[in-house]
């Protein structure tokens, strides 16, 4: 039961926004802006209370590094895989789209300004299908893949959309890996764009 | 985001002086939960009042969809492996 919680709240959100019949305030960012705040803040207080996420994150060290890394070289391995299943598209494309890691909104634009509208609503879908997928399938994957599943299926979004998740399944010790991944990734997503649309043309 | 990310350190600051009181714990546990579910209604609600994204959804979406999930299904893997080798705190 609590498990269908999350995702209603999402649904609803999206059905609300298909209405078209909220009020703008409701869609500024800003309001999103300050949800994520509080959420970050009530986050924080938990952790610093809790002896035990010290301990998670004391033993930790390094190795978080091989979090985002370990996540950028499994999101252009999987997203080659589909270049089977994909024959209009060429590896380029693919590759760029898939470095988009969730962030649909700079990887879109910046498909769209190198290599044209088409491809570049491929990449807003892809991306978006992303974020949507973690936070529908975030319960499964950490069941069955460990508490990094979730992190490394929300790529760049680990750091705000889709951390209220990953916090909720992996645990509240996990939102500091969480946030470290996203934010590397998203300041990878416009470097590998680049990379993959124009080195060697 | 800068400024969202200090949000974060000053709880961390609180809930350190905080830990000896599990009454309130509960209740910043509860409240979490609350800004959890807020959070995804605001998610939700901005993607379905992007009229590009509903609109053009059927067209393009299936291949969009098969590169979204060979990008978690890859990543997920590496996770997994990552997080079995350097992880694993019991």
């Amino acid at each position: 039961m609590k498990a269908l919680i999350i995702p209603a709240f999402f649904v609803t959100g999206i059905l609300l926004g298909i209405s078209g019949k909220l009020p703008d305030s409701l869609i500024s960012d800003d309001l999103s802006t300050l949800a994520l705040s509080i959420l970050l803040f009530l986050a924080g207080v938990g952790i610093g209370a809790d002896r035990k996420s010290w301990n998670v994150i004391r033993s930790i060290h390094l190795k978080i590094v091989l979090v985002p890394v370990g996540i950028m070289l499994g999101t252009l391995a999987g997203t080659l895989v589909t270049s089977l299943l994909l024959p209009t598209l060429s590896l380029r494309e693919i590759l760029a789209v898939g470095s988009g890691f969730g962030y649909y909104s700079l990887s879109s634009i910046f498909i769209t300004k190198l290599h044209g509208e088409t491809l570049g609503l491929v990449a807003l879908l892809s991306n978006m299908f992303r974020e949507i997928l973690t936070i529908l399938l975030t319960p499964i994957l950490v069941k069955y893949f460990g508490n990094l599943a979730a992190i490394a299926a929300g790529g760049a979004t680990s750091m705000d959309t889709t951390l209220p998740v990953i916090i909720k399944y992996s645990g509240k010790e996990y939102a500091i890996i969480s946030l470290f991944s996203g934010i590397t990734l998203t300041i990878l997503v416009p470097f590998l764009v680049t990379f993959f649309l124009t080195v060697g043309r | 985001m800068a400024l969202v990310l200090l949000w974060m350190i000053l709880g961390i600051a609180i809930g350190l002086t905080l830990s000896n009181y599990a009454g309130l714990l509960k209740i910043n546990d509860r409240l979490l939960n609350l800004a959890i579910y807020a959070l995804l209604l605001l998610l939700g609600i901005s993607i379905g009042s992007n009229e590009k994204i509903i609109t053009n959804f059927y067209g393009l979406g299936v291949q969009a969809l098969v590169i979204a999930s060979g990008a978690i299904g890859g990543s997920v893997l590496v996770s997994w492996m990552v997080y079995r080798l350097f992880f694993h705190i019991k």
